[in-house]
């Protein structure tokens, strides 16, 4: 390793710690102001009342200040609940927004520097030593080393990565009172976007989008040479970065519901929920634009770009979930179950989600149209139950935490719904296939070894068989790292896309017909 | 589906060897045959498993288990009994393998497929620890054990093994002097430019590549280890690892007590018959009575052609009409480093006044094309192509049906099998081509709704 990379593992390791530990850092004050701005009108008196014994009280630490919130709150509401007065119960969630408003110290006085110090200077460092990777090397496969690896073979390294980011979408999902230092040093980047002061989501789409820009540079050195996949690269990166981030931002600037135009239900399993609709329907020309144009996506773009492409088009090229797994991610690829096992378990699965997410927005749009007189409770049973299970346990804490030990499609590859209606049309109705090279394959395994879907690619192309799979999202690395060109992923007619050589090109002793 | 079954129910097929050869043809006997019995036996592993991807073990690439076909409940549930034992005589009279461990095992139908070991020519020094050759898993974990502390290691023997080793050792980081005995590498098959092409690329991997020298004695250190090798030039080379990887030869010392014949390797007719009744040889360890074909050797060493023997023989034994083994347009591929090589057809390093040669490589010399053609009909004969990756469909048929050369070259894109947005090297093939015979022929333009589409015509 070059001293100048050194350097920069050593700046990252420094900013992730200080980005770990910022969250324990400065004290929290609530005072009756505070509550008054920070709640809804008719929770106004009661909430000045719960909290009363926490005004002008100095905490130390975010623990000791959301334990007491949490004591005076529950018991106020826990009272209510045991006396069944249900409609005097408050529902909504304050305690993030009001340990936000708590913090003093130095993170809330200049937040700048420490967004700087923690996660512009990690970028820096990852950036550092990512540059050099493979100067002065001719093109070629960059593997070299990978099991040997701790942290790209499920060694000790992966799994203290997999544990961090495990308990990072736990405590981003569940308990995002602890991050308000870390949201407050990205508030004025936030209000410079949206005019809005930054919630734990933009937190997260920052480093999201960071992690995405970063490890695509990695991607760019790793695969220098290699047209195919520095292009589709960028293009996840600019999609990332345009669609999923600045643009929603943008938007909310101008009064417009927060907004990505390359998101598509079912994965965007809100589109059709009454909330998000009558932002859409309130919106004007625009808000009209965002429903036609999902409606579109869902109903004439999915088919027809995936007749043509494969749903690579979407998965390895657009994605923000695909995005990330496909930088991110890169270096746990091989870690995918190839099992056929497994591949009984991905199509249950991930058919199940799809169902369950059809279920539930059929269910949102008929209470929708019956003006919520039926199916209320159903419909809102359903989206928590939704929301909980796939929203966050599945497609985020399992999806990104499990990359070090599962690989980096778990999520694309068991649980998107999306994911599953483009394979469907993938595998019945598409031009797309991965060619094999007539009777080259000497059944290596790198392929197989290398497919992030878990896909036994070889298991076809020692076959002299085209690979057509539902779940494949186009990466092309089995292509890249197969050593006698064998695979090529290819538009072309559906004729013979789907075939079975009994003996292989290159042998003449048997007709087949015999 | 496969003609007529002429064996009874429970005849017991016994394919010794678990290679390539040995599994198609397994496989293939399953597929016409649902009541045989079959056994493999293999000493080396108890499964299937690639052995061109032992390198990438080493390397840090795959795990052992990565280089396995297929999983481990394919051989039950397709019933292919697995034997791990080595067996040490065949007893035709009785249809019996004796094992190493003096254990026996009938067979009704015995077939050989033991592959083959490396080659060792009497070199002083050559038992030494730290001298080896790699072909089998044990060698792969010798190698493990013996690159321990290696401050350099010299492979010998300028073939496939050999430039495997040098990337091996190269993958970590440990220099490597690699001694050719020809004029350059591997040119016993490769025509010169391409050969030397790969010589460039090998030294780009900063290989001390030695060409012309050849290997006169490996030195002791005392202890019994290897401490340097001597050339026969007389050039000293401390190093703490030889590798010795100068051919193999076919794996049959096992049967030179038995009533087989063997020559070099298990003498064959044309379907795969030994002189002894029900026993058969494929693969690498067989040697062909008469060549295949005219460009074929007597024995074929190679992945493809193993699969062919296995595919074939599995034919003869499930069907009454037996057909000689008939190869197709030969191919073959390899990968040097990070340059990739296939080849169709016959493409010999030197060749005759009736065939003429079109070369092109570009301007970096990492990419390179070579047909060869008759002359007195332009018709295609064989292609080598280095860093570019051919459609083997297109070029199986363009060969047998002797395309014309420039119907091939005007062709070239769809006969390319590059991945997606790769440089097209067409234009450039052609300008040169055109250039060098005075002619014009132009790529035919796709439209732009076929470009958008990606339509191979």
């Amino acid at each position: 390793m070059k001293f100048i990379q050194k350097i920069g593992l050593v700046i990252f390791i420094l900013a992730l710690a200080g980005f770990s530990l910022l969250p324990f850092y400065g004290s929290y004050q609530l005072e009756k102001e505070l509550v008054i701005s920070e709640t809804k009108d008719i929770h106004q008196e009661a909430m000045v009342d719960i909290l009363q014994p926490m005004y002008g009280k100095v905490y130390t630490s975010n623990i000791k200040f959301i334990a007491d919130f949490n004591r005076y709150f529950d018991g106020y509401n826990d009272e209510l609940k045991s006396a069944e007065e249900w409609d005097k119960v408050i529902w909504d969630d304050y305690t993030f927004s009001l340990t936000k408003a708590s913090a003093t110290g130095p993170v809330s006085e200049s937040p700048s520097l420490f967004l700087a110090v923690t996660i512009l200077l990690g970028a820096f460092g990852a950036l550092l030593y990512i540059l050099p990777l493979y100067r002065n090397q001719p093109n070629g496969i960059k593997n070299d080393g990978i099991y040997h690896s701790s942290m790209k073979s499920r060694g000790l390294l992966g799994m203290i990565t997999g544990s961090w980011l495990l308990l990072f979408y736990i405590v981003l999902y569940w308990f995002p009172a602890y991050l308000t230092n870390l949201v407050l040093m990205v508030d004025p980047l936030s209000m410079a976007l949206s005019g809005n002061p930054a919630s734990q989501w933009f937190l997260y789409g920052l480093i999201y989008t960071l992690a995405i820009l970063v490890m695509g540079i990695r991607m760019f050195r790793k695969y220098r040479g290699n047209n195919y996949q520095t292009i589709r690269t960028a293009s996840v990166m600019f999609f990332q970065l345009a669609f999923a981030f600045m643009l929603p931002e943008i938007l909310v600037l101008f009064n417009m519901p927060w907004h990505d135009f390359k998101n598509i239900w079912p994965l965007d399993y809100s589109f059709f929920y009454d909330y998000r609709l009558e932002g859409m329907l309130g919106s004007g020309a625009l808000g009209m634009f965002m429903l036609v144009w999902g409606i579109i996506l869902i109903v004439v773009g999915v088919p027809l770009f995936t007749y043509f492409y494969g749903k690579r088009w979407y998965c390895s090229w657009v994605c923000g979930c695909g995005g990330l797994a496909e930088t991110l991610g890169d270096p746990y690829r091989q870690l995918s179950d190839k099992s056929l096992k497994s591949w009984k378990i991905e199509r249950y699965l991930i058919h199940g989600v799809l169902v369950f997410a059809v279920v539930m927005t059929a269910v949102t749009l008929a209470n929708y149209f019956m003006e919520f007189e039926l199916l209320g409770y159903a419909t809102n049973e359903l989206h928590t139950v939704y929301g909980f299970l796939i929203g966050s346990a599945f497609a985020g804490v399992i999806g990104t935490g499990f990359y070090p030990l599962m690989g980096n499609r778990v999520w694309c590859r068991f649980g998107c719904p999306l994911a599953a209606y483009l394979g469907l049309v993938q595998r019945f109705k598409s031009r797309f296939r991965i060619t094999t090279n007539g009777g080259q394959c000497i059944s290596c395994g790198n392929c197989s070894t290398y497919c992030e879907m878990g896909i036994d690619v070889r298991w076809y192309a020692q076959r002299g068989q085209n690979i057509v799979r539902s779940s494949c999202v186009g990466c092309g690395v089995c292509s890249a790292v197969c050593p006698r060109g064998v695979l090529k992923l290819e538009n072309a007619g559906e004729e013979g896309r789907i075939n079975d050589m009994p003996i292989i090109i290159g042998n003449k002793s048997i007709s087949i017909k015999s | 589906m496969t003609g007529h079954s002429t064996k009874s129910k429970s005849k017991h097929f016994v394919i010794i060897g678990n290679g390539i050869a040995g599994v198609t043809c397994a496989r293939h006997l399953r597929k016409a045959d649902q009541t045989c019995q079959i056994t493999i036996i293999s000493g080396e592993s108890k499964h299937f498993f690639s052995r061109t991807a032992l390198m990438y073990i080493y390397m840090g690439h795959m795990k052992y288990e990565h280089t396995k076909p297929y999983e481990d409940w394919f051989w039950e549930k397709n019933r292919i009994a697995l034997k791990q034992a080595w067996v040490s005589q065949v007893d035709t009279d009785k249809k019996t393998l004796i094992f190493s461990d003096d254990s026996t095992f009938d067979y009704d139908v015995l077939i050989i497929a033991s592959g083959s070991k490396p080659n060792k020519f009497g070199w002083k020094g050559e038992n030494l620890q730290g001298v080896q050759g790699l072909y089998s898993i044990q060698d792969l974990e010798l190698m493990e054990k013996n690159s321990q502390a290696v401050k350099r290691a010299v492979v010998v023997g300028g073939g496939l093994i050999g430039i495997e080793m040098a990337e091996m050792f190269s993958s970590r980081k440990i220099p490597v002097t690699f001694l050719v005995r020809e004029k350059n590498f591997w040119d016993t098959i490769l025509p010169e430019d391409e050969a030397k092409l790969i010589n460039r690329h090998i030294k780009e991997h900063h290989i001390d590549l030695r060409l012309e020298t050849e290997l006169d004695e490996i030195l002791d250190d005392g202890t019994g280890r290897v401490k340097a090798i001597k050339t026969k030039s007389g050039d000293l080379i401390d190093c703490q690892f030889v590798g010795l990887t100068v051919g193999v030869r076919p794996n049959v010392d096992f049967l030179k007590e038995s009533k087989i014949q063997i020559n070099r390797g298990v003498v064959i007719d044309a379907c795969f018959k030994t002189n002894m009744e029900d026993v058969y040889a494929i693969g690498d360890c067989a040697e062909f009575q008469e060549a295949p074909a005219a460009d074929r050797k007597n024995i074929e060493q190679v992945w493809y052609t193993g699969r062919m023997h296995g595919e074939t023989l599995a034919y003869n034994l499930s069907n009454s009409k037996k057909v000689p083994y008939q190869p197709g347009i030969w191919f073959n591929s390899a990968k040097f480093f990070d340059i990739e090589y296939q080849t169709y057809g016959f493409v010999p390093p030197i060749w005759g006044e009736e065939i003429e040669s079109f070369y092109w490589e570009d301007s970096k010399g990492k990419i390179a094309i070579r047909i060869l053609y008759q002359k007195s009909n332009q018709a295609i004969i064989g292609v080598n192509a280095f860093g570019w990756r051919l459609r083997h469909e297109y070029f199986d048929s363009a060969i047998e049906k002797g395309y014309h050369l420039e119907k091939v070259l005007g062709e070239l894109g769809q006969a390319s099998f590059n991945p997606e947005f790769y440089k097209s090297l067409h234009k450039e093939v052609l300008k040169q081509y055109n250039q060098e015979n005075k002619r014009s022929i132009q790529i035919k333009k796709q439209s732009f709704l076929q470009k958008l589409i990606g339509s191979r015509a």
